[in-house]
């Protein structure tokens, strides 16, 4: 095998190209959980992005309505989510299934015209005098816009949680929404804003895989990318920095068993591409062993204002 | 304004007709949908649901069907609403079922060309063992460190096609294939063939398996101390380990049964309507299955009705492709949308609807 | 009339099946305590969020200084001067004081100031608090002054407290009862809610009393007997429960330095913790809320094993069985919480008497339940307890907290446990109900059985226990019997404040 194939620069940028979708999915997803909400139908979300932001992208040529339009998409869809267990009171684990099935048998239909078409490229941020630097330029600093929405999107989440006071509400309304209700906090309200948030963020994920990362539509892309930003939420203990380490450390892996298949490493290609799965167990292993510090109080608990 | 009042106790009569109410809905709306997709509603509806029973031309062929693609949602579902019932969400079917396939499919190949009548016994014994020990994976994990089961069996799925992959290639391949990936075919081998008992009905014996299934699960839950254990696990954790139960056990011996009947749905399919090991013998059945678990209202029985009703939305989707030219997904969405109007109806079980002014609240 | 702060005239609250307010008037004037006196389910907690703005009422009208007064939410009621301390359910176990401090205000300063302003107001009111503590970590006593803070930092009119007492031990309600003074001095009114008359009588002005949703009465506690107030709370009489002198046999159940660690995050561990009971002995543990009781309880029944030897049942060492090998050799245990630990809420009646009682009673035959004779025993239950049910396919959660305490406890009795445990027995049963619980165990024992009560209700301790020993942060006092005790004793007891010093000294 040839090792010395594998060029560094190329490495971190396209490490930070295969973060992106699961990191805009798990940023999306962690402000959800902080609301009280499970919400298991990220990937059927993400897909659903995949394919409506293609579809737009390609049609009106502007990769920047796909991304739009994705975002949308996804949110109106996880608002069926937010009706059915805001609402209609029902179960989180089951309704996020459903929402997983129902995107992946939406994408699958709206996708068929799109099948084999090629994405309308997405323009390179030219940043006068750091993308210019040597080595770093190009390895940080020469990416397309929305990598870099997705970091600011992690430090507006920090902050925002941090900071405001409509943070600390959120927060208080996962942690225990009859204590948030008895204070006269509108815990449904939050919920569904939350739930909005999740859906537009991992449509834009599922958007940056088909728009930039593959860049194609194929049936069933995302490949369990938004069960990965639920474990990656796990992972990072619901705090925005560590998501943001999580997706890192994952797209890194998934990067580098890509790299070992092309110099043709000397390991079993089922056991390579395997690999991002099977670390994922094993890092959620390791974090549910340590103790699950830090969820929410109210996670994935049905709120019914009963006087 | 309306508001939900909740029930002093669950409608019997709402959790009957939910399901009922569902397909009615996913019927109206699935029709609002194909007028979309420039199909007659009325048509697409009939085609799919009644063309498969009682078309002329049609039925002789695809009635048969209905029993081969419900056996294994059937017993798939059956061992996913036991879990459900306790509240431990295997969702990695598809990954216990593949590896049931391969498994029970490798230890039949070990013993190729030999007509023993025992082979396909063992056949199904490693298949259940496959799906077994593919689903102990979460349930170790579950019980030793607490891992979330819903992630670690669906990552297992990913981790299970990979393997399928690797061995339709390679360790499994029909050495006189030429090359072509998969294995050899059980339909071709009289001892391992998993063909119709009675010719023209679709049974075969995973049918069979899943009707013994759907009876013993019945037992199990609605009499047995073990299937009351498990739904108090399910509906009061605490009050389940105040009873004495045991926890870990419960996450063991739920997560053990799904494994098993998977795995044998998985061994069934491949000697019998697949025939063969490939890359993509699998059809989603692991996915479908929880469906027809919430469908079946996680009653036995009920879930016997809901896998021949999503047996026939998988012949009827065919049909209407062929017929009407409607995209094949357009059924996966269908069947997605049927979960979700039952989520959605379920709220009539437990709470009522009333109308008139709202809480402040 | 201008001294009127709050005047209520005719609230009435219906919901499905319940009349919660019918047509409840009366004033609280500036600068009085004034008392709402009912039972559990009298109307108090409606009443009290129809003025705070969680619920809107279906008729009558509010004032405040004069003015309409008709909040839509609570964020309403704050701005106009109205807060409330909760007696559950509004603190954030997760997030730190200065943050719960904050969700409870209009429009709080920044971080910052807000943790200096805590401070202030803690130490001018004597009322010591960490503003950077997670609450999770705080007792019951420190919970409660979070709570307090937060509405005096608003500079209230009206403070409305919701049975402040009940998590407090007797040296702490001292402490409180100043604070309201002092607030009262000030010119504060506080609507005071309670069951307790010997704090009414103590504190409050003025009282108003509700049964059934009505206002039945108003008093002047401190020129009314404590009698006189509790027959027009409770509405008859009914008898008080009788203990028989029963001859006090073997120790049937014994816990020696029973050491557990706190089973979450926000749990208490139990650190060393003895006691032994006798055949017809009722053993009495108080104890502030969140002292380790859910936790005794646990390591008793068998939910959590310990180390050997920790406890004994008969002299057996029984540390590491679980709950179905204890109930087999004649220990059972009834949990505080009714639904979802002492019972399965949506299951029925009888499934939850297969929950205990299916070896016992017989229920199981080679492992098929018999579902025929489950019933029978639920049957036998409710008929001997009293329990008001429209029959045992009724899910657990449908009846009313005092039926299904009569049918959670009922099911323990009359199984003829030898040793039976049970948690806050008579939480929120109505007085005629809890008197005929107390009762039930007191006839247990009388049988001969080694009964423990915990409890966070010190009359009912006093009047059923042999014996009284207190936990305090998971450490139990000894026991002393009930004779030799008094209010300052016990006191001293809760705070964990026992006879540790003078053992160290002699020893």
């Amino acid at each position: 095998m040839d090792l010395g194939s594998i060029n560094p620069v190329l490495l971190v940028a396209s490490i930070m190209v295969s973060a992106t979708p699961i990191l805009l999915a798990a940023i999306g997803e962690m402000v959800v959980e902080k609301a009280g909400v499970l919400n298991l139908g990220v990937e059927g979300m993400m897909i659903t992005g995949a394919v409506v932001g293609f579809a737009v992208a390609v049609t009106s040529g502007n990769p920047y309505f796909g991304f739009l339009a994705a975002a949308a998409a996804s949110a109106v869809l996880s608002l069926s989510f937010g009706v059915l267990t805001q609402f209609l009171l029902s179960n989180q684990v089951a309704t996020g299934l459903g929402l997983t099935l129902v995107g992946l048998g939406l994408s699958s239909l709206i996708g068929k015209p799109y099948e084999g078409m090629k994405a309308p490229p997405i323009s390179k941020v030219h940043i006068p005098g750091l993308s210019d630097m040597p080595v770093f330029g190009k390895m940080l600093f020469s990416h397309d816009v929305m990598i870099y929405v997705s970091l600011l999107l992690v430090v507006a989440v920090w902050a925002f949680l941090k900071y405001t006071r409509a943070g600390l509400i959120l927060r208080a309304v996962g942690e225990s929404h009859d204590s948030a209700h008895a204070l006269g906090y509108k815990v449904v309200t939050v919920r569904l804003m939350a739930i909005f948030f999740g859906g537009a963020c991992a449509g834009l994920g599922g958007a940056y895989l088909s728009l930039v990362r593959v860049p194609q539509w194929t049936e069933g892309m995302t490949a369990g990318a938004g069960w990965i930003a639920l474990a990656i939420v796990v992972f990072a203990s619901w705090r925005a920095g560590r998501v943001l380490i999580g997706a890192y450390l994952f797209g890194g892996v998934t990067v580098l068993q890509l790299n070992l298949q092309a110099a043709g490493a000397n390991v079993p290609v089922a056991l390579l591409s395997a690999s991002p799965y099977l670390i994922t167990i094993i890092v959620l292993v390791f974090i549910s062993a340590r103790g699950a510090h830090g969820a929410p109080g109210s996670l994935g608990r049905s709120f019914h204002a009963s006087h | 304004m309306i508001s939900l009042e909740k029930r002093p106790q669950p409608s019997r009569l709402w959790t009957a007709i939910t399901p009922i109410f569902a397909v009615v809905l996913t019927m109206v709306v699935g029709g609002l949908m194909f007028a979309l997709l420039g199909v007659d509603p009325i048509e697409a509806v009939r085609t799919i649901f009644w063309d498969p029973l009682f078309h002329p031309q049609f039925a002789g062929f695809s009635r048969p069907q209905l029993l081969v693609k419900a056996g294994p949602l059937i017993l798939i579902a059956i061992g996913l609403s036991i879990g459900f019932r306790a509240g431990i969400w295997n969702i990695g079917a598809e990954g216990q079922y593949i590896m049931g396939a391969i498994c029970g499919a490798a230890a039949g190949l070990a013993f190729y060309p030999s007509e023993s009548i025992l082979i396909f016994p063992l056949m199904i014994l490693c298949g259940a063992l496959g799906g077994f020990l593919w689903a102990m994976i979460p349930a170790v994990l579950k019980t030793r460190f607490g891992t979330n089961e819903i992630l670690v069996s669906l990552m297992l799925v990913y981790v299970a096609q990979n393997i399928l992959i690797s061995v339709s290639t390679g360790l499994l391949r029909n050495p006189e294939g030429m090359g072509f990936p998969g294995s050899r075919n059980f339909k071709q081998w009289d001892a391992t063939h998993n063909a119709e008992i009675i010719a023209g009905t679709g049974m075969h014996w995973g049918v069979v398996t899943a009707f013994i299934a759907v009876i013993a699960a019945y037992v199990l839950m609605a009499r047995h101390i073990q299937g009351f254990n498990i739904r108090l696990s399910g509906e009061a954790p605490r009050a389940a380990r105040f009873a004495g139960v045991n926890p870990a056990r419960i996450i063991l011996l739920c997560l053990g049964i799904s494994g098993v009947l998977a795995g044998m749905a998985g061994l069934f399919e491949v000697t019998g309507p697949a025939g063969q090991i490939t890359g993509n013998f699998n059809a989603g059945y692991g996915f479908t299955a929880i469906i027809v678990a919430f469908l079946g209202r996680l009653n036995p029985f009920g879930i016997l009705l809901a896998g021949l009703l999503m047996a026939l939305t998988y012949i009827g989707g065919e049909l209407a492709q062929l017929m009407l030219s409607l995209p094949g997904a357009s059924i996966q969405l269908f069947q997605g949308m049927l979960l979700f109007f039952l989520l959605a109806t379920d709220v009539f079980t437990n709470y009522r609807i009333r109308f008139g002014k709202r809480e402040a609240a | 009339m201008s001294d009127i702060l709050l005047g209520i005239q005719g609230l009435t609250k219906a919901y499905p099946g319940v009349v919660a307010n019918d047509d409840v008037s009366f004033d609280i004037q500036k600068g009085e305590i004034h008392a709402l006196l009912g039972e559990n389910g009298a109307g108090k907690s409606t009443l009290v969020k129809m003025i705070y703005g969680l619920v809107a009422p279906d008729k009558g009208a509010m004032t405040l200084d004069g003015q309409s007064f008709s909040p839509s939410k609570p964020s309403e009621a704050r701005q106009n001067g109205v807060a409330m301390v909760f007696q559950h359910f509004s603190l954030f176990d997760a997030l730190n004081v200065a943050e719960n401090v904050a969700l409870g205000m209009e429009n709080p300063p920044p971080m910052r100031d807000l943790a200096r302003r805590i401070r202030e107001v803690s130490e001018l009111y004597g009322l010591p608090l960490d503003p950077s503590r997670t609450v999770g970590t705080l007792s019951a006593g420190e919970r409660q002054r979070v709570e307090i803070i937060r509405c005096l930092l608003q500079n209230p009119r009206l403070l409305i407290m919701d049975e402040p007492t009940s998590v407090l031990t007797p040296q702490e309600v001292e402490i409180l009862f100043e604070t309201l003074m002092q607030l009262k001095s000030e010119g504060t009114s506080i609507l005071y809610i309670s069951h307790k008359l010997e704090e009414i009588r103590a504190i409050c002005d003025h009282a108003t009393i509700l049964r059934l949703g009505k206002k039945v009465g108003e008093s002047t506690p401190s020129e009314a007997s404590a009698k006189e107030l509790a027959e027009l709370m409770v509405g008859n009489s009914f008898a008080a429960p009788v203990a028989r002198d029963v001859e006090k046999g073997a120790v049937l159940l014994e816990a020696k330095s029973l050491s557990l660690p706190a089973p979450g995050a926000f749990g208490t561990p139990l650190r060393e913790v003895s006691f032994a009971v006798r055949a017809g002995e009722v053993l009495g543990i108080g104890g502030v809320a969140g002292n380790g009781q859910d936790e005794l309880l646990a390591a008793l029944s068998g939910e959590r094993t310990s180390d050997g030897g920790t406890v004994l049942l008969k002299g057996n060492d029984i540390s590491s069985d679980g709950p179905v090998a204890r109930r087999d050799m004649g220990l059972l245990s009834a949990p505080e919480e009714r639904l979802g630990h002492a019972a399965a809420p949506d299951m029925s009646l009888t499934e939850n008497g297969v929950l205990t009682a299916s070896r016992r009673e017989s229920l199981v035959k080679n492992g098929l339940i018999d579902w025929r004779k489950a019933q029978g025993f639920t049957e036998a239950v409710i008929e001997r307890f009293d329990v008001r049910t429209p029959g045992p396919d009724t899910a657990a959660r449908a009846l009313s907290g005092g039926n299904l305490q009569k049918y959670v406890v009922g099911r323990e009795i009359h199984q003829n446990p030898e040793v039976l445990i049970v948690n806050q027995p008579t939480w929120g049963v109505d007085a005629a109900a809890a008197a005929a619980i107390r009762q039930a165990l007191l006839d247990l024992a009388a049988k001969g059985a080694a009964i423990v009560v915990i409890s966070q209700d010190l009359d009912e301790l006093m009047e059923i226990s042999d014996r009284f020993a207190a936990l305090n942060e998971g450490r139990l006092s000894p026991a002393h019997p009930v004779a030799d005790l008094n209010m300052e004793k016990i006191g001293l007891m809760m705070g964990g404040a026992h006879d540790m010093e003078v053992a160290h000294v002699h020893g």
